[in-house]
């Protein structure tokens, strides 16, 4: 992997407080902060649900924090995200306040969209959020339109897709990569393996034992499997799947290995897992990793504690502003169905 | 002016529309290289080149979900699927992605993507090569649809279609690819929601769409002619948004209205447009709105039995015939 020239040798003629290498204080900071944003937005989503705040249903990626926060993190203004119905933290990685996120849960009148779309397709497309999909695989395709879209207009940016390890069983799946390869888009495939398709062992009903990756050589693409739990690692590998979308060489397949400590949504307690799992992956927590990392970098509990307190703060206004927030206002009923702003569908 | 078929028109109202804007692309299998196994896209490649004219694998999902992904971005695709009865097998495109997107995110995304294909029968196909499939795309808010049966209604609702900020469904009759009309020179752009009466007449009203608009007329004339019943008839076009009061007006003259449908009995569009002039022009009728459809079974591919569901003149003459008389 190409190192990036160090922060340090650009600037800092004083010794840093934390080492600089080729990812530096200041965006781990940013992943660090990133994560714990996710980790406790979606604890407050989790509590709101059992005060009968949030409605429906609801995906939390509570323990792939690092996913999220990783590829957002590499990502460049004008870069184009697209979610599966497990998309809290990708939607809030790219920098969608708190506030609107929650909102849209709550049905809320400050929701992103205002109480629309829900959950499952939070969509924030001045952020470059440009949808959350709650079809399975249906969004791959669409992300390589999107890529096709850059590509064609020269527009430099890449488009993100995430799915889950259950995707790689259907169809759209498979004529994605094809297709991205075929016209060799600037689109990057993020696979979060949490080892579970909603309440089965993914294992159990896929042929190979790395669903996504094991199926890269099909497509003439790298095998790549990652610890997504570590956003270090995730960052890194982002950098060099953009960077060759950026130079026209095409798209990237990536499965990040991560565990849920949620059920599937919330009508799921997750029994069906062995005993003894949840622990043991909770040990590879990603935000205790990153504290590890960063305390190894030289930042002390104070810094991280500050980021913390900030964090639960954020989270606590936006809680507050959501349950004084008007539920949503019933004149949007009946607009943008067409792109007139209603729906007439006759005269 | 120019005589030009219905074939040719798909290809000429594309490249009109291409020619206009840049970031018009065209997307399907077999319709650049080979210029569409209808041939109805011959001459787009040549002209355009492979960055805008672009052949792609038998993967309808990728076809359609690559044209959304593109125009919610900022281009404007035509995606061809080749025979409509395919629209099965990407109908999440069709039913889930494409005419929610802007409900559901508030306005903040929308698809402007025209996706055009190949119905109807009478061509021998089957069952699966074969099928009016306007129920299948009339049914979700989001999307419009129109079928012309006409080359010069072919270009014009192409570039409306086109043209229009909504994803549009564009429904071809395979059956109509060979058949001609005249075509002004120049551009030509026509009005989606509207429907067109092709021949006035002051006993009853036909509603017709696509291949069944000419087997209307043909009717019409030999009814006036052999039973001197006067038949207005109307040429649907566009199911939505639909051209009610058209249709509304014509049968407050006439006080009669049939209507003429490929598509199996259940659900076709006939059945909303009767059901409108039930609730909204009862008292303008004279008699009971009838259906002519096919009925409900497969498509058979033998010619004798294919001939035999499929609504004919013969079936159509008949039907109002007897309704008028009785």
């Amino acid at each position: 992997m190409a190192k990036k020239p160090g922060r340090a040798a650009a600037a800092a003629p004083v010794a840093p407080a934390v080492a600089n290498d080729d990812i530096g204080e200041a965006k781990r900071l940013e992943m660090y902060r990133l994560q714990v944003t996710i980790r406790e937005a979606e604890q407050r989503a989790n509590d709101l649900f059992f005060q009968n705040l949030i409605k429906g249903t609801s995906h939390l990626s509570l323990g792939q924090e690092a996913i999220a926060a990783g590829v957002a993190a590499a990502m460049i203004p004008g870069d184009k995200t697209f979610c599966t119905y497990r998309g809290h933290a990708h939607t809030l990685a790219r920098g969608v306040p708190v506030e609107q996120v929650l909102g849209e849960l709550m049905g809320r009148d400050n929701g992103l969209m205002r109480g629309k779309g829900g959950s499952m397709h939070l969509t924030s497309v001045e952020h470059g959020v440009m949808g959350s999909y709650a079809i399975i695989g249906a969004h791959l395709p669409i992300a390589c339109g999107s890529a096709w879209r850059s590509q064609y207009k020269k527009a430099g940016d890449v488009t993100v897709v995430f799915f889950g390890d259950g995707t790689t069983n259907i169809g759209a799946f498979h004529e994605a990569l094809n297709f991205a390869v075929i016209w060799k888009l600037p689109v990057v495939f993020v696979c979060e393996n949490n080892l579970y398709m909603e309440y089965t062992l993914n294992a159990d009903v896929t042929a190979v034992e790395h669903p996504a990756a094991d199926r890269a050589s099909a497509y003439g693409l790298p095998r790549i499997v990652i610890d997504g739990n570590d956003a270090d690692v995730v960052y890194r590998t982002m950098g060099e799947a953009f960077a060759k979308a950026r130079a026209g060489d095409g798209p990237t397949l990536v499965e990040a290995m991560t565990y849920r400590h949620s059920g599937h949504s919330r009508a799921d307690p997750a029994k069906y897992r062995p005993e003894g799992e949840l622990e043991a992956w909770k040990k590879r927590d990603p935000l205790l990793i990153y504290r590890e990392r960063l305390k190894s970098f030289g930042v002390t509990d104070a810094q991280m504690a500050k980021i913390d307190a900030d964090v639960m703060k954020v989270v606590d206004d936006a809680t507050e502003a959501c349950k004084a927030a008007p539920t949503t206002s019933t004149d949007i009923l009946f607009t943008d169905v067409y792109a007139d702003g209603g729906w007439a569908w006759r005269n | 002016m120019a005589e030009l078929t219905y074939r040719d028109a798909v290809a000429r109202g594309i490249a009109q529309e291409m020619e206009r804007d840049e970031d018009v692309v065209f997307l399907g299998e077999d319709v650049a290289a080979a210029g569409g196994v209808f041939k109805a896209t011959v001459g787009l490649l040549e002209q355009f080149g492979p960055l805008r004219v672009r052949d792609t694998p038998i993967s309808e999902q990728a076809i359609l979900g690559a044209a959304m992904g593109a125009a919610m971005t900022g281009l404007k695709p035509i995606a061809e699927i080749m025979f409509a009865d395919f629209l099965a097998v990407c109908y999440d495109y069709v039913a889930n992605e494409i005419p929610k997107a802007r409900y559901m995110t508030n306005g903040q995304v929308g698809c402007p993507l025209v996706i055009r294909f190949g119905g109807g029968g009478g061509l021998r196909f089957g069952a699966q090569h074969s099928q009016c499939v306007e129920n299948w795309v009339m049914q979700f808010p989001g999307l419009k649809v129109v079928s012309p049966s006409s080359p010069i209604d072919v270009v014009g609702l192409m570039a409306a279609a086109v043209r229009d900020p909504d994803p549009v469904m564009f429904l071809e009759h395979k059956g109509l690819y060979a058949t001609k009309g005249e075509v002004p020179d120049g551009e030509i752009v026509d009005t989606l929601g509207t429907a067109k009466i092709l021949r006035p007449g002051t006993d009853c009203t036909i509603v017709a769409l696509g291949l069944m608009v000419h087997r209307a007329l043909a009717a019409a004339e030999r009814l006036a002619a052999e039973f001197g019943i006067s038949c207005e008839v109307v040429d649907v076009r566009s199911l939505v948004p639909l051209d009610t009061q058209t249709i509304l007006g014509s049968v407050a003259r006439t006080g009669r209205v049939f209507t003429v449908e490929e598509n199996p009995r259940v659900l076709g569009w006939g059945a909303e447009i009767v059901s409108i002039i039930a609730d909204e022009a009862f008292y303008d009728l004279d008699g009971p709105p009838v259906r002519i459809t096919s009925p409900h079974i497969p498509l058979p591919a033998a010619d004798l039995l294919e001939d035999m569901v499929i609504p004919s003149v013969d079936r159509v003459i008949e039907t109002i015939r007897r309704s008028m008389s009785a």
